[in-house]
């Protein structure tokens, strides 16, 4: 009966983790509590004033406790979004 | 298809005599299964909301939805059509009143609640 995330295993996935950051990578491995493996890897910073901008993480290991949303992203729409053009508020952090 | 709970061991005695066994049997996990494929909202704790057709649940009450849309005003220029929400975020989980029934929710919770008294 598991919910898994094994349907986004090798797909591009965007991750919104507890303090506000969106990771986007491709998900290689992930386990019960939600532990995830991401490679090629990139950080989203979004801000009011200037457009989004991208840093590169590479393989990364995000604990699961810190993950709030794993969003699957669309390969085609990702690439159409003109990211210097995307002003946006910062996300909120997740408040127990 | 029947939604049936499974119950899980959360207690186990054992005394000379015999072996007591103590089972909980997931109220919610339970009661989002019965909910897969409706429409609903989720507000998470970082005051995002998210609305979305429920595709799954685990015992976690981790949330699977599909056909997501932001409700709020794009402060989330997101672009998934599905998502998996960790249960451990979520606020809410915003119901049309039809889709539940609450006498029934009170009922089996008051009835928990005498279970795992005793």
């Amino acid at each position: 009966m598991a919910n898994a995330l094994e349907s986004y295993i090798d797909h591009t996935v965007s991750v919104i983790t507890n303090d506000g950051r969106q990771i986007v990578g491709t998900l290689k491995g992930f386990d019960q509590t939600i532990n995830l493996i991401l490679d090629e890897s990139h950080e989203r910073v979004y801000s009011n004033t200037q457009g989004v901008e991208q840093v590169v993480l590479g393989l990364y290991i995000i604990r699961g406790d810190n993950i709030a949303v794993i969003g699957e992203v669309d390969d085609d729409t990702d690439s159409s979004l003109d990211l210097s053009n995307i002003k946006a508020e910062p996300l909120n952090p997740v408040v127990h | 298809m029947r939604n049936i709970a499974i119950p899980y061991l959360i207690d186990c005695q054992v005394n000379r005599h015999n072996l007591i066994l103590n089972f909980k049997i997931p109220l919610f996990y339970s009661f989002f299964k019965s909910l897969v494929g409706k429409d609903v909202v989720v507000e998470l704790k970082n005051d995002l909301s998210i609305c979305g057709t429920l595709h799954s649940v685990d015992q976690f009450l981790n949330i699977k939805l599909t056909e997501i849309t932001v409700t709020d005003p794009d402060k989330y220029p997101h672009m998934s059509k599905n998502c998996f929400i960790r249960g451990s975020v979520v606020r809410y989980v915003q119901l049309p009143a039809d889709e539940c029934d609450t006498q029934l929710l009170q009922d089996a919770a008051r009835k928990e609640a005498a279970q795992s008294k005793q």
